[in-house]
């Protein structure tokens, strides 16, 4: 046996020591991500130099110069505009949408009948929020609640007319309101429609067929436009005198008819993409056609259109500003319309009154584009590991 | 304003109608309560919304004077705002019972239209605008040649402008857009030498300028545009109650009659404003209209006289400070003339 001075021997492992300086850190990480070589260096510093040139002066305009409160052009107009803001003033006239924020809401709904708007928007957020949240029980009842229930209780709420409510004509309607209502009954309509039509399309009875491709291919080769101007000026033309029928109900006819043919066509797309063998696998099992398509094919279908159909949606939300054209006013309408009060024109006021309108639809499109994300990733069932 | 193909689409629209729209207009009114008046769906200085969403604009308070005639309130008027598009099919199929839509009275509006303009409750014309500190020395429309010129898209006012320069053999380049705020950002950014729109809209158009003092409008006006109020043809009752209102508010102002002296001038022993005022002994004036004889009283106490409308939408009391011009009274170099009274 020979003894070992095991002194040299460290009894102890040695402390982790931190990464080098050159693979850790935000040095690093500035080296690998924006200066790996001449090209990303220069595209670096030419964005760097892009931002630093908008940013400040958006920030600038948008908050620190600007006008939050007023109570008329003059906040927002400098002494040669005729306000009171120095020479070479330019910031956003928050004032403006602070004058008109309820106007931009809810047009000229009566003020003391408001509540009856707050109450329909409380109703539906309550019954939409469990409906999104995947993890709350009683789906259907949910949906039978939201898609049958609130739109009659909405609309005797809103139009009121019965049980003791001051009726509110539709002209009144405005703002964000129109937009919400139109957009609604768009989408709650469009959905079933469209699953409907597309596989009408597909169907093997000639009859079926071919109304489902007349209706699809008519509808998507006329422009919404047509379509809303037809419904406002041309159908009371041919209706006999003194029957009208209500603007936002014409309008809401076109934009849910029109919105049902692009959702027709997305649907399909799903429709052809699940393999034969699942259309045989479920026939094999002997369900009828329409257990087949509810418990089988639309399922997958549905899933792998998403994107689609969230696109439909959006594209929606948005068009429902056409109904401008027919002297009805969605939110964009009402800001456009307070550009006309010459209580706040102002070299200012156009412009802060659309990045307003912007940002409230950017909000909503945004959430839906967030939402329909998160629903894929749930629903990615067949393909993630 | 003024668009062709809609004029177009209207007149085939109206060839299809077979009937008229109901007759007694009046009574149809008074049975529902309310004057159903079609205005601007905004139009600064005619027809746009205050900060509380009440509607505003000289179109607008021509409606309330109609209905201060009839129900001696000014607020039994409902509004539908029109496009030009869809305006005149609006008064044919009943929807609306006024048209005070900045419309110009024209021969084809009158005969093919079916439509009965009641007066001129402004007079209109095209006109331009430079920006004097860009084009120093030009003091006239026709020193224009080769200028770029800023209009916007589908109005009259395009085709105006075309047959101006082509009959002084001008060359110009039309710089179009769609929207009013967008003509508006581009003029005012420099993309276009000239403006070119009703006067009436080169004064709001002031109001979005940088620098508004740079700007000059000049004298030449191009265009006819007589604004007034319309009612559908077959119901002469309602044309007459309609026109007479105006009258009544024309004179009303010739005769000094004014919201503020209106209790006093009750008492005058002046016959034209006793008759005006229905204080006459035994006057059918405004009971043979299918009014009450105060209709004048009821007008002018709620809504005012013609040139207190003027002042307070478009005039020296609003921001937009439009000049009398030729919508001054006849007696003080203007236009407006209210018919006699008897």
């Amino acid at each position: 046996m020979q003894e070992h001075d095991l002194s040299f021997v460290r009894a102890e492992m040695v402390a982790n020591q931190p990464p080098p300086v050159s693979d850790h850190g935000p040095v690093s990480w500035l080296r690998k991500n924006l200066f790996a070589n001449v090209t990303d260096s220069i595209f670096t510093i030419l964005g760097i130099a892009l931002i630093v040139m908008i940013v400040p002066p958006i920030i600038q305009w948008a908050f620190i110069d600007a006008q939050w409160t007023g109570a008329d052009r003059s906040v927002c107009a400098t002494v040669v505009q005729g306000g009171t803001q120095p020479e070479g003033w330019s910031g956003a006239c928050w004032a403006f949408v602070d004058a008109k924020f309820q106007q931009f809401m809810f047009g000229r709904y009566p003020m003391d009948e408001r509540w009856r708007v707050y109450l329909t928007g409380f109703l539906f957020v309550a019954l939409l929020t469990p409906l999104l949240i995947p993890s709350v029980p009683r789906k259907g009842l949910n949906a039978i609640l939201l898609f049958v229930v609130f739109p009659i209780v909405g609309f005797f709420l809103l139009s009121g007319g019965a049980f003791g409510l001051r009726p509110v004509p539709t002209p009144l309607w405005g703002g964000l309101l129109v937009t919400l209502v139109l957009a609604y009954v768009g989408i709650a309509v469009s959905f079933p429609l469209g699953i409907l039509l597309a596989l009408g399309r597909r169907s093997q009875m000639p009859v079926v067929k071919l109304v489902c491709v007349v209706f699809i291919e008519t509808i998507r080769g006329v422009p919404l436009i047509t379509i809303l101007f037809m419904a406002s000026v041309m159908l009371p033309l041919f209706l006999p005198p003194g029957t009208s029928f209500d603007k936002l109900l014409r309008a809401l006819v076109g934009v849910a008819l029109f919105a049902s043919a692009y959702m027709a066509e997305v649907i399909r797309g799903g429709l052809q993409a699940i393999p034969k063998g699942q259309y045989e696998g479920a026939d094999a099992l002997g369900l009828s056609f329409w257990k087949k398509m509810n418990l089988v094919v639309l399922p997958q279908a549905i899933k792998l259109v998403i994107p689609g159909i969230v696109n439909t949606f959006i594209g929606l939300f948005k068009d429902t500003s056409l109904v401008y054209i027919i002297g009805m006013f969605d939110l964009l309408g009402a800001v456009r319309q307070n550009f006309a009060d010459a209580n706040w024109a102002s070299p200012q006021t156009p412009i802060t009154g659309l990045v307003f309108a912007g940002f409230v639809f950017w909000l909503f499109c945004f959430g839906m584009s967030r939402y329909s994300i998160f629903m894929e990733r749930r629903l990615d069932t067949g393909h993630k590991r | 304003m003024k668009n062709i193909v809609k004029a177009l689409l209207g007149s085939a629209a109206i060839a299809m109608m077979a009937a008229p729209a109901s007759a007694a207009t009046l009574d149809d009114v008074k049975a529902k309560g309310h004057v159903q008046c079609g205005v601007n769906t905004g139009l600064i200085g005619f027809s746009a919304p205050d900060d509380q969403g009440n509607w505003k604009g000289l179109d607008v308070d021509f409606c309330r004077a109609v209905a201060a005639a009839i129900f001696d309130d000014p607020e039994a008027v409902e509004f539908t705002p029109l496009s030009a598009k869809d305006r005149f099919t609006a008064l044919q199929s009943g929807e609306v019972d006024v048209l005070s839509r900045n419309t110009t009275w024209t021969i084809s509006r009158d005969t093919a239209l079916g439509l009965n303009f009641a007066g001129v409750t402004y007079y209109d014309g095209q006109g331009f605008m430079i920006n004097a500190k860009k084009l120093e020395g030009i003091n006239s429309a026709l020193q224009l040649s080769g200028a770029a010129v800023c209009v916007q898209a589908g109005t009259t006012t395009e085709l105006n402008l075309a047959d101006y320069f082509k009959a002084n053999n001008m060359e110009y380049s039309p710089v179009v857009f769609e929207k009013f705020e967008e003509v508006n950002a581009a003029y005012d950014a420099g993309r276009c030498d000239v403006y070119t729109t009703d006067q009436s809209g080169l004064y709001a158009v002031r109001l979005n300028l940088t620098n508004p003092d740079d700007h000059i409008v000049l004298p030449e006006i191009i265009s006819k545009e007589p604004l007034g109020p319309a009612v559908r043809h077959g119901d002469d009752q309602w044309f007459d109650i309609v026109k007479w209102v105006y009258y009544a508010l024309v004179n009303a102002e010739e005769l000094g009659i004014s919201q503020a002296n209106l209790e006093e001038k009750m008492n005058s022993d002046n016959p034209e404003v006793r008759r005006l005022l229905g204080t006459e002994e035994g006057t059918k004036l405004g009971t043979d209209l299918g009014l009450t004889n105060d209709f004048a009283v009821r007008a002018i106490k709620h809504v005012g006289n013609y040139g207190e409308i003027f002042e307070r939408n478009v005039g020296a009391d609003s921001p937009l400070k439009i000049s009398r011009g030729i919508n001054a009274l006849w007696t003080k170099g203007g236009l407006q003339y209210g018919m006699p009274i008897r």
